[in-house]
């Protein structure tokens, strides 16, 4: 009974805070705005409109109406035109374009014997018809880059000669659930949620009470009764709060300006987030016990934050990541919930199917709080 | 012998290769204002933080209100309050909320809450500051914010460390009659400082320098045992006589204070007035006069130095 009244009295006091601290108050609104729309906006997967160079020592027709769809294509865009390979090579270097396109002097012989164009010319010798009709220099180090010109590989060549496209029949056919539309956003939008509450979350709590022995206030606090478990809650209870806030908005932004669907039942996303926000604060109050200043347990969080950016599995899928790696995701909290809330939201799943990963949210606030409160005693060495 | 509140034997407590307190014996009776004297960094706050069991001793037995400290650290919470030397309210609460803050943890009921609140806003005359920011307020407010704030549980036994370090001499004065008071009312108050005047207001002190008890008793009997006479010397040229006289292995200190020269003199000595007078130095026409000991010459004759002060 009295315990509840101190960890209400701690409690009090942090919102009474947090009103008056009009800069942390703005930041927990504006971080999340920012990162929504630069993360929506910006964050695409499916590369568009590179910039290339071309060398086209023939200087034919077709030369020019192969560029053309190239272009059509909108992976590439022809932005310089070079006359020779070192003057190509040297803009490579000098990242002025990503990839250069060399169509060689007897393109239109190639083309003629290229077998997708499909002329059915006097028997060509294996070695001519295997030659490609021009070649691609890409700068490799970007693989997403690569990957885009590569793609441009297998480009059909028929409506180079007004030929009927020769669409064969594919081998699979491929239906696009939950996103058909492929857009980046739908994906990364409840993925920003996992990411920014890691954050947001970890920050506030570990500085929160960093500052307060900083600035003296837990020399007092440690001679009054409060207990470290209550001091504890009542000061993660408000940012369970402000947590809630954050998703709401997260959420509800994503949905009207980027159409992410929210497909699933409300109730389960607010539980599986619940148990998420309550663990990356657990997390936080270890930072604090280990931290002696504020910029120490803003280093903590960073170490935190940038495993769970690269390997939960926000930027890249999981499934594609080495073993070792994913065992360190599977340590990191924001993974857990990066599966649940895209289960949630994008597909429906009731968490009664998720339950493993609840389950581990679940254990790690548990052994986080025990280990918090070990560490945290109420002595000052 | 009246109950002991506070006994420490043999207390040491170091940081690494610093040697913050060492062989503290101490013993506090109910009901005293008893106070540590000494200069920055001679102790005096690990000296508090060990017996309100927020460190613990490196060696050595504590024991407060019957309790062994700091095993029993937790049980001791209710019955101390404690006055850190840095203001350690929050700047960002106002005056009223600190308090509630401090009462709602103490557990009051929110009816006693508020009658207590009012009477300690008056008592610290805080009322007309009850909605300004503690951040915003004067070093004099803020003192009696944090004394009324350590006071709130109504503690038997209060610790203050520095209480006045950061206030006017007259706000000084004020603050000492509300200890008073509260000594009236029964509470036991073990205070700290390195001002002379204040030391020498309280009952019984103890006079630390670099984490030594060099010297404790009423700051009367600290006089009277303090070994050595004083002697006010009035003459021209004491910058000079000041250096020759110190040199004597009878002299323990010489001090300036204007046109006069206060010289600590050994109690070996029979006669100091004759002793000085018979220095080739000292010139004929020479006013010398015994006076009464300070509790600033206590400390010197104890530490060897003069207060920072
Ligand atoms: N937490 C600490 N860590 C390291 N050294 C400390 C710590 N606290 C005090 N000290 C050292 O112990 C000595 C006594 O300090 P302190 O008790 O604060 O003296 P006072 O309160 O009389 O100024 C000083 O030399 C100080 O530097
Ligand atoms: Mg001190």
């Amino acid at each position: 009974m009295s315990g509840l009244l101190r960890i209400w009295a701690v409690l009090r006091k942090e919102l009474t805070q947090l009103r008056r601290d009009r800069v942390t108050f703005g930041m927990i609104v504006m971080i999340q705005l920012i990162q929504l729309l630069l993360f929506g906006y910006a964050i695409n997967t499916e590369v568009r409109h590179v910039p290339v160079g071309v060398v086209d020592q023939s200087q034919s027709g077709l030369s020019r109406v192969l560029l053309q769809m190239v272009e059509a294509t909108q992976v590439a865009r022809v932005t310089r035109h070079f006359t020779s390979m070192e003057e190509a090579e040297a803009a490579l270097r000098a990242a002025e374009v990503r990839a250069v396109l060399i169509i060689p002097k007897d393109v239109d012989h190639r083309v003629a014997r290229h077998p997708s164009v499909g002329l059915g010319l006097p028997p060509s010798t294996d070695e001519e018809t295997s030659r490609p009709v021009a070649q691609w220099l890409v700068d490799g180090s970007d693989t997403l880059i690569a990957a885009a010109i590569k793609s441009l590989r297998n480009m059909p060549l028929a409506e180079l000669l007004d030929k009927p496209a020769n669409r064969g029949v594919p081998t699979f056919e491929v239906a696009l659930l939950y996103n058909p539309e492929q857009r980046t956003a739908v994906n990364i939008v409840p993925g920003l949620v996992a990411i920014i509450l890691t954050m947001t979350m970890i920050m506030f709590t570990s500085a929160a009470i960093v500052r307060e022995r900083e600035r003296g206030n837990m020399e007092l606090l440690i001679t009054t009764p409060v207990r470290s478990m209550e001091l504890m809650v009542g000061k993660i209870a408000p940012y369970i709060l402000i947590g809630a806030i954050q998703v709401t908005i997260i959420l509800g932004i994503g949905h009207v300006l980027f159409r992410v669907p929210i497909n699933g039942d409300l109730l389960h996303l607010a539980a599986v987030t619940l148990l998420f926000i309550t663990a990356s604060l657990t997390l936080g109050l270890i930072i604090s016990t280990i931290a002696v200043n504020q910029l120490q347990s803003m280093q903590m969080t960073v170490f935190i934050l940038l495993p769970s950016i690269l390997l939960s599995g926000f930027m890249f899928p999981y499934e594609g990541m080495p073993v070792a790696a994913q065992y360190i995701a599977e340590a990191l909290p924001a993974t857990h919930y990066m599966r649940l809330v895209r289960g949630v939201v994008l597909r429906d799943v009731a968490i009664t199917h998720m339950w493993p990963d609840m389950l581990w949210l679940a254990g790690f606030i548990v052994a986080g709080l025990a280990v918090a409160s070990m560490r945290f005693k109420k002595r000052l060495d | 012998m009246t109950e002991a509140v506070i006994e420490a034997q043999d207390v040491s407590r170091h940081f690494g290769q610093v040697q913050a307190v060492q062989g503290l014996d101490l013993r506090v009776e109910r009901g005293l204002i008893y106070g540590f004297l000494g200069p920055n960094g001679s102790g005096k706050t690990t000296a508090i933080r060990l017996l309100t069991g927020l460190l613990g001793p490196t060696r050595g037995k504590i024991n407060v209100l019957g309790l062994e400290i700091p095993r029993d650290a937790d049980k001791l919470r209710r019955h101390i309050g404690y006055m850190t030397q840095k203001f350690s309210l929050y700047d960002d609460l106002t005056v009223g909320e600190n308090l509630d803050f401090i009462a709602t943890i103490y557990g009051l009921s929110s009816h006693a809450r508020r009658a207590r609140i009012d009477a300690l806003l008056q008592t610290y005359e805080l009322t007309d500051k009850v909605d300004r920011l503690a951040g915003s307020m004067s070093g004099g407010q803020r003192q009696r914010l944090a004394l009324a704030a350590a006071v709130l549980h109504e503690p038997e036994l209060l610790f203050l460390d520095e209480p006045t370090s950061a206030v006017d001499p007259e706000n000084r004065r004020d603050f000492w009659e509300k200890l008073f008071d509260l000594s009236a009312q029964g509470t036991t108050i073990l205070v700290s400082t390195h001002y002379m005047d204040e030391a020498e207001r309280c009952h019984k002190l103890a006079i630390l320098e670099t984490g030594v008890k060099r010297a404790d008793g009423s700051p009367e009997q600290l006089m009277s045992a303090m070994g050595a006479k004083v002697v006010e010397l009035a003459a021209p040229g004491l910058r000079q006589l000041k250096k020759t006289l110190i040199a004597l292995p009878e002299v323990i200190s010489a001090a300036q204070l204007g046109a006069r020269l206060r010289v600590l003199v050994s109690d070996r000595v029979a006669d100091p007035i004759a002793f000085l007078r018979n220095q080739a130095d000292v010139p004929a026409d020479s006013e010398l006069s015994l006076t009464r000991a300070s509790l600033e010459d206590v400390f010197v004759t104890s530490t060897g130095k003069r207060a920072a002060s």
